[in-house]
């Protein structure tokens, strides 16, 4: 990867569902070590965008790159194929996400939740994992619920695991969906903190959708309000909040302040 | 009342035949339902059509037919008799295999997408994503319907009487009660306590396996996978 | 050996004779399994000591038990008590009660699933209990399990032919008959097979498309 290279590329990226289009020839640059908010009204496309990038869904058209290379196509007789399946896992091991309903895995403890694809997908040793997953459960506050099960724990500390367990892969890039759209009120506070502390502390690139403005304008290095799937405004957030140029943003604002 | 120890002699002589042919039959129904199972969620068509086909049959013929069919025309077409026993285990696997392999496919189906979508944010492989996550959650959830179809197994090892194996009720029937009449009431109540006895075990081993995957899922069994069981299993 | 058509068509007719003699049992049977269980589930909801206790108790022992084995028990035993019945009947009520058992569970789900306020607004209606059953709650109770009930019905009509095991002559036994007279055992069982398949693939594609539909109610 070059210095220059920026970390995320979409060019001229198209998602229909059916006839819906949710996303159409959409153009975004994100840059190493950038935070980039997404916001705007439901169904506007912007997780959507965190879906592909993980290759939850696939495009219908346009390329996206992570890192200088192809996510959703590759190279093959100097001309771009369709990815496949494994190629676009190798690249997407860069990519780690975190999910509005956290979707740990029931089946196993805090620790194999943690030291699961650590083992199996990067090769890490058992011990390796395990010292990573302590250390990452010590970050995140949580380092005597190891043992648990997530079931015991509350939405809040599950949040946290889930966290923890996109960190344990080491990501270039981390994607933030809606993550504490599922939590009770007074535990919101205590996960947006954490993510500011590791914002600050890593040099993660990190996208993020939130309906937290307060939170988007603390956080982010640049905001994008999304709307009918296009990008309708770029802008770092002290000018998206202070003095938004769009009138669609204008109104989104005021209605999600109420 | 004074026939009763040999009474007891002649059905407990029938319980080994039913205990092989329930035990038999539970190992080929848990082999069929998964292959048969997974094959009906392949993305191969052909291996989807086959799978099909076979759960269709066997649901949609009686499984004394089929015993009959195994037994009295098989050996006619191919020139294979069947020992009576192996005949039985075969098609008891066969017949409800087709419907465990209902069972499986429901279960590993009603794992929630988000449980795959979580693992492929972490790169895991599609055989992993399986193995590791999907198939650990389906198996509880199908422990209570496959408690109903071994109860269901247990029942139907009774036709084996129909091509003379001597297993409880055909000790019972063609033994005891041409032989001591008047005692049919007794000999009724021994060979159904019989029955629900070996039901009962199932139940008790089955409810130990649920006990043992729910600690794993750090959660009680939830009585509304039971109740969902008790539907599914028909 | 091979598939002899002409014998096949030749026997065709007692074959078919045979399984009305199969569907006249499956009628009956679930004639009796509806009306049984349906008893069973509205006197079980009233938990009245002892006879709730001792009804559980037979439930789960007829669900428990070889139903070949209380068909031979009627068979046999019924008669030592003056009830002399000819096969037919014995098979029509042994079936009938042994799926009662199941259709109980099945109401039983299906009355439990009707929201408390329903049984609240009757109450505050003043409306007699028999009007509460079968003006508000069974109307709603009954449609929803359906399908679950004609999977019951269609599992039966699989069963009929343990009751050769009394001499009923259903598909299965006149296929025995017509193959020990002839000593051809392929086409009876072949079309035996097949009498089933016609009649409850067709039945269990309705039951699912009954369930569909009521899913997307």
């Amino acid at each position: 990867m070059q210095p220059s290279e920026p970390m995320i590329v979409f060019e001229g990226v198209e998602k229909r569902f059916g006839d819906h289009v949710v996303l159409s020839d959409l153009d975004m640059t994100v840059a190493p070590g950038e935070h980039v908010t997404l916001i705007g009204p439901s169904g506007s496309g912007k997780t959507t965008i965190l879906r592909l990038l993980m290759c939850l869904e696939k495009v219908d058209a346009g390329t996206i790159r992570v890192g200088g290379r192809y996510l959703t196509h590759m190279e093959k007789n100097g001309g771009l194929v369709p990815a496949d399946e494994r190629y676009s896992r190798e690249v997407r091991k860069r990519i780690g996400m975190v999910f509005q309903q956290f979707n740990l895995f029931p089946n196993m403890t805090v620790r194999r939740n943690l030291t699961e694809a650590p083992t199996r997908v990067l090769g890490l040793s058992k011990d390796e994992a395990n010292a990573r997953a302590e250390e990452l459960l010590d970050l995140v506050g949580l380092g005597d619920k190891i043992d648990a099960h997530p079931t015991q724990l509350s939405g809040g500390q599950q949040q946290r695991v889930a966290i923890a367990r996109a960190l344990a892969m080491r990501p270039d890039v981390l994607l933030l969906d809606e993550v504490t759209s599922a939590l009770d009120p007074e535990l919101v506070a205590g996960v947006l903190s954490l993510l500011q502390d590791i914002g600050k502390s890593t040099d993660i690139t990190i996208l993020c959708v939130t309906h937290e403005m307060g939170f988007a304008q603390d956080f982010s290095h640049r905001v994008m309000m999304f709307d009918g799937g296009r990008i309708i405004e770029d802008a770092p957030p002290e000018e998206l909040f202070g003095a938004p140029r769009h009138e669609r943003t204008r109104t989104f604002l005021q209605a999600v302040s109420g | 009342m004074e026939n009763l120890p040999r009474i007891v002699a002649v059905l407990l002589d029938g319980v080994p035949e039913t205990v092989i042919a329930a035990a038999g039959g539970i190992l080929l129904t848990i082999l069929l339902a998964f292959s048969a199972g997974l094959a009906l969620l392949s993305e191969h068509r052909l291996l989807r059509a086959i799978s099909r086909t076979y759960v269709e049959f066997f649901r949609g013929t009686s499984e004394v037919v089929q015993l009959f069919w195994i037994y009295f025309v098989l050996p006619v077409l191919v020139g294979i008799q069947l020992l009576p026993l192996f005949a039985g285990v075969v098609v008891l696997g066969l017949n409800h295999g087709a419907y465990g392999a209902e069972i499986v496919r429901g279960a590993v189906s009603s794992v929630p997408k988000a449980q795959v979508e979580g693992a492929k944010a972490l790169s895991f492989s599609p055989r992993d994503i399986r193995w590791r996550v999907v198939m650990p959650q389906a198996v509880l959830e199908m422990l209570p319907s496959f408690n109903n179809l071994f109860i269901q197994l247990l029942k139907s090892t009774a036709i084996l009487s129909f091509i003379v194996v001597s297993e409880v009720t055909e000790r019972g029937v063609q033994v005891l009660v041409p032989n001591f009449g008047d005692d049919i009431v007794l000999i009724f109540v021994l060979m159904l306590l019989i029955y629900l006895v070996l039901a009962v075990l199932i139940t008790a081993v089955m409810r130990w396996l649920e006990r043992i995957g729910a600690r794993r899922l750090g959660r009680r069994p939830s009585a509304s996978a039971r109740t969902a069981a008790v539907a599914a299993a028909h | 050996m091979g598939w002899d058509w002409n014998y096949a068509i030749a026997i065709l007719p007692e074959m078919l004779g045979a399984l009305r003699v199969t569907i006249e049992i499956t009628l009956l049977g679930s004639l009796v399994a509806l009306v049984l269980g349906l008893v069973i589930a509205v006197v079980r909801r009233a938990r009245i000591p002892v006879v709730d206790q001792l009804l559980w108790a037979f439930v789960e022992f007829v669900r428990s038990t070889p139903l070949l084995v209380q068909v031979f028990f009627l068979f046999f035993v019924l008669p030592r008590f003056g009830i002399v019945l000819g096969a037919f009947a014995v098979g029509v009520i042994a079936l009938g009660v042994h799926y009662a058992t199941y259709t109980s569970e099945v109401y039983r789900a299906g009355i439990d699933a009707v929201p408390r306020g329903q049984w609240e607004a009757a109450a505050a209606l003043s409306l007699p209990q028999s009007r509460v059953w079968t003006g508000v709650i069974l109307p709603q109770a009954v449609p929803r399990v359906l399908p679950a009930l004609g999977n019951y019905v269609i599992s039966m009509f699989k069963e009929v032919p343990l009751l050769l095991g009394i001499g009923v002559v259903e598909v299965v036994n006149k296929a025995k008959e017509l193959s020990s007279e002839t000593f051809r055992p392929i086409e009876p069982y072949t079309i035996a097979g097949l009498l089933f398949l016609a009649l409850s693939l067709p039945a269990s594609i309705l039951v699912r498309r009954l369930e569909r539909r009521r899913a997307a109610v």
